[in-house]
């Protein structure tokens, strides 16, 4: 049988990143069929292109043998192909029926059919196996549930793929196996299944067929019998090096702490955070996205509140409530998301270098503009920031240059702890070997660096040591000798760890 | 880089009128343009006695026009205003009654920037979003107007507090002069002080300035407190003018007031724009008023042209922010 959906060739960039590169695979017209990789591998874009969310650059996408071009997640559905996102897309105050059958209900000019809906409604129910009650809430339902009102809806629209991208990530374990034996029921009904997921054991345990994504290529497509976990780390982390590091400095072992966390707990997303910093040390801290490596350096830096917790700061406990407190401990924060939290984007250069210390340059509240143009010019040229003024708005420059008024932010007065998290995205590979350098030589000056990034080679490159963390968790900790990408990786997908 | 050469080889006026865009003296164009055209189409826009009019009719919505271009800079709407004025005239009067005129004036403006105060509180203990939590203080504060006067007019026959109101000194009314003063006042604080930086921050990215250690409900919260400065200053004037005030004196003055600001050329996605444009704005507004009197044109014109002018500063606000 001809496969229902195949990729020939398809690249996709954005901005200078190759997010997808020569991808060809071919999906089956029933049964699951699994993509897995590392962060940032390429497989959320590989999926938003079958699904219709992203134009391919280059390559053909063929359907039913013909090759097709979607301009929308609308022209995929027509043809059979819908989507169930990482974020539930219902609306909450309406009934499960009401979601299901939204904009497809049966109607006469207009007036809906109720009894008719309700027909249409009790064979879903029927042919999935669901048993949902058609008149509940669907805000009420816990997330599990309003996944399967998600795949329902799907399956009214005549759905003969479903692309689910990281459907069990919200869920707890009872639930994730719930709905993958859902999935299941779904291919045995003849419905194909996209399955892109983390968690290695829940895709080896449902997949006919698995494809591995590495740096947006893909590796390999292959039965998931011929598949380990193991195997599959493997093929994710593969042996090429693309970049070179700074050589490390040594640290000396009998540096002070500077920071120490202990018990630092949030919620689901923090459980029993402790570690600490010495003065002049890089700690990595690895894992997926949404492991909580974000919510460590935004709990250390006051910007979310904590259930519980202790930070002291050289010796000396303290509390941050806020991220003004924090700052004036001498702690910075990079954001994850420069253009959101980080920059004032249209305003200047100078304001955003000088905005965390403006205090240092004015006298009676007045800013003194002369003094706080010198150091912006210092910075800038110290940290080779390329922009045609001090006075030029941050949105003019490029990611690279942006990451560096970041940076220049925080070294106006330099911290005693830095919280880098992830500092070289969407960084071009030139500015990204001179963040890295700034990062070992702040670290030489004695600063202790906290240094969060989805890319594991950038955290083992530059770090002493390296912490991994799993939903919430710090999972495993390695040295410098012993932090290789198997081991980090293995941790983070909790996999056997090759000891 | 590729683009310098190309620079280097434009004469020197070009790079200037190339840096100087649209988006940023649009208003002085407009502004210069209608105030040249209305000098030599009419004789009596010009004259001394016509200008000093204008600043006298146009004093209390220009300083609540300041006010709303700090707040709208901020990130925030003060949809209060209007309702400030009318509660702060009604105090001043009432105050000038019961103790003395002076007294009167001064409570007038201590009640605006107290109510601006409370906007900026009420908002910060909610959370909610300004334009609606202003909206509801604006009910509130026009119920409040019709409880101290019991809905009737409060005249003030002691001349002494039609003073600043009506006096007039260097050829301008004092109402004028205490518009033109607050307006540099306003300028100095935004464009010199560390405050003012803030300002522009926390309408620029509030999570960005939170997160460089800024107080963002503080400095809204200041911001509030200015508008509220404004509305006192605007109420008492207006209450010194008539010697008179009622609980509907302010009603709707804020969405004049935040026209201009727009018109201006202030962003109402925030971040941007200055005081001195709130400035011209509010005089675009005055001139267009003037001319259609001075030419007698049936005044019911300019509401449509009034309306236009807000749909363009905006369109092209929005237009400019997407290609840069």
């Amino acid at each position: 049988m001809p496969p229902l959906v195949e990729l020939r060739d398809v690249s996709k960039s954005f901005g200078g990143v190759h997010a997808v590169v020569d991808a060809s695979v071919s999906f089956a017209r029933a049964g699951i069929h699994g993509i897995v990789g590392e962060n940032g591998a390429g497989k959320s874009t590989l999926s938003k292109i079958i699904s219709g969310v992203y134009e391919p650059d280059e390559g053909e996408l063929i359907v039913d043998e013909e090759p097709l071009r979607f301009h929308s997640p609308r022209d995929a559905l027509a043809t059979g192909i819908a989507t169930i996102a990482q974020e539930i897309a219902l609306v909450p105050k309406a009934t499960v029926e009401e979601n299901v059958m939204l904009g497809i209900e049966s109607n006469t000019a207009g007036v809906v059919r109720r009894g008719d809906v309700r027909r249409r409604f009790n064979a879903l129910n029927e042919r999935t196996g669901f048993r949902l009650r058609p008149t509940a809430r669907v805000g009420a339902l816990r997330t599990a549930e309003q996944q399967k009102v998600e795949i329902m809806r799907a399956i009214a629209r005549d759905a003969r793929m479903i692309v689910m991208d990281e459907p069990t990530a919200a869920l707890t374990r009872d639930e994730s196996d719930r709905l993958l034996e859902i999935i299941r029921q779904l291919a045995a009904g003849g419905t194909a299944v996209l399955l892109i997921s983390h968690y290695l054991d829940e895709v080896l345990s449902v997949c006919e067929t698995v494809t591995v994504m590495r740096n947006g290529r893909i590796v390999r497509t292959s039965p998931a019998a011929n598949e380990t976990p193991q195997s599959l780390v493997n093929a994710m982390v593969g042996r090429e090096i693309t970049l070179e590091y700074p050589s490390k400095k040594l640290r000396p072992e009998e540096a002070p702490v500077v920071l120490e966390v202990r018990g630092l707990t949030r919620g689901r997303e923090l459980d029993d955070i402790s570690f600490e910093i010495r003065a002049g040390e890089i700690l990595g801290l690895a894992g997926l996205v949404g492991s909580g490596r974000t919510e460590v350096a935004r709990a250390v830096f006051g910007a979310d509140r904590v259930d519980a917790g202790e930070i002291e700061l050289e010796g000396r406990p303290v509390r941050l409530r806020s991220p003004r407190q924090a700052a004036r401990h001498g702690i910075a924060m990079l954001p994850e998301n420069r253009k959101e939290q980080g920059l004032v984007m249209i305003r200047s250069v100078r304001e955003n270098v000088t905005l965390a210390t403006l205090g240092d340059f004015s006298e009676a509240g007045l800013v003194n503009g002369l003094r706080e143009r010198a150091t912006t010019r210092r910075l800038a040229s110290e940290l080779a920031i390329r922009t045609p003024s001090v006075d030029a708005p941050v949105v003019t420059l490029s990611g690279g240059n942006q990451q560096k008024v970041l940076f220049a932010k925080w070294l106006v007065r330099p911290p005693r702890v830095l919280l880098a998290d992830e500092p070289t995205r969407g960084v071009d590979v030139g500015a990204k070997r001179q963040i890295h350098e700034l990062i070992v030589e702040l670290a030489d000056q004695g600063m202790a660096v906290l240094l969060i990034s989805s890319e594991l080679e950038e955290v083992i490159g530059l770090a002493h040591r390296v912490l991994v963390m799993r939903r919430g968790r710090i999972v495993a900790e390695y040295d410098s000798e012993q932090a290789t990408m198997d081991r980090v990786m293995a941790a983070a997908f909790a996999t056997e760890a090759v000891a | 880089m590729s683009a310098e050469p190309v620079a280097a080889q434009q004469p020197p006026w070009m790079r200037v009128v190339r840096s100087v865009n649209l988006r940023d003296y649009g208003i002085v164009v407009a502004f210069l343009a209608l105030f040249i055209g209305l000098t030599f189409s009419t004789n009596t826009f010009f004259t001394q006695n016509n200008f000093a009019n204008i600043l006298d009719q146009w004093a209390a919505l220009g300083l609540l026009a300041i006010g709303e271009t700090i707040c709208i800079i901020a990130g925030v709407f003060d949809l209060s205003t209007g309702a400030m004025v009318s509660v702060t005239a009604v105090v001043a009067c009432k105050v000038a009654l019961s103790v003395s005129p002076t007294m009167g004036l001064v409570a007038g403006v201590a009640t605006g920037l107290g109510l601006g105060i409370a906007n900026g509180i009420v908002i910060h203990l909610t959370r909610i979003n300004s334009f609606i939590g202003t909206l509801a203080m604006a009910i509130v504060y026009a119920g409040v107007a019709i409880l101290i006067t019991g809905g009737n007019i409060v005249t003030v026959t002691d001349s002494s507090f039609g003073a600043i109101g009506q006096d007039m000194g260097l050829g301008i009314k004092y109402t004028g002069w205490t518009f033109i003063a607050f307006t540099v006042f306003a300028a100095l604080l935004l464009a010199r002080t560390t405050f003012g930086r803030y300002v522009y921050a926390v309408g620029g990215n509030a999570e960005a300035s939170r997160l460089s250690g800024i107080r963002v409900d503080v400095i809204r919260g200041a911001c509030f407190a200015l508008s509220g400065l404004a509305a006192g200053l605007a109420g008492m004037l207006l209450a010194s003018r008539t010697q008179s005030a009622q609980a509907n004196l302010g009603a709707g003055m804020e969405l004049t007031a935040i026209s201009a600001a727009v018109v201006g050329g202030t962003s109402i996605l925030g971040g941007d724009g200055a005081v001195w444009r709130g400035f011209l704005g509010i005089m675009l507004l005055a001139i267009i008023g003037n001319g259609f009197n001075l030419l007698n044109i049936n005044t019911t014109y300019q509401q449509i042209v009034y309306g236009g002018l807000i749909l363009i500063a905006v369109a092209a606000d929005q237009l400019l922010r997407r290609r840069a």
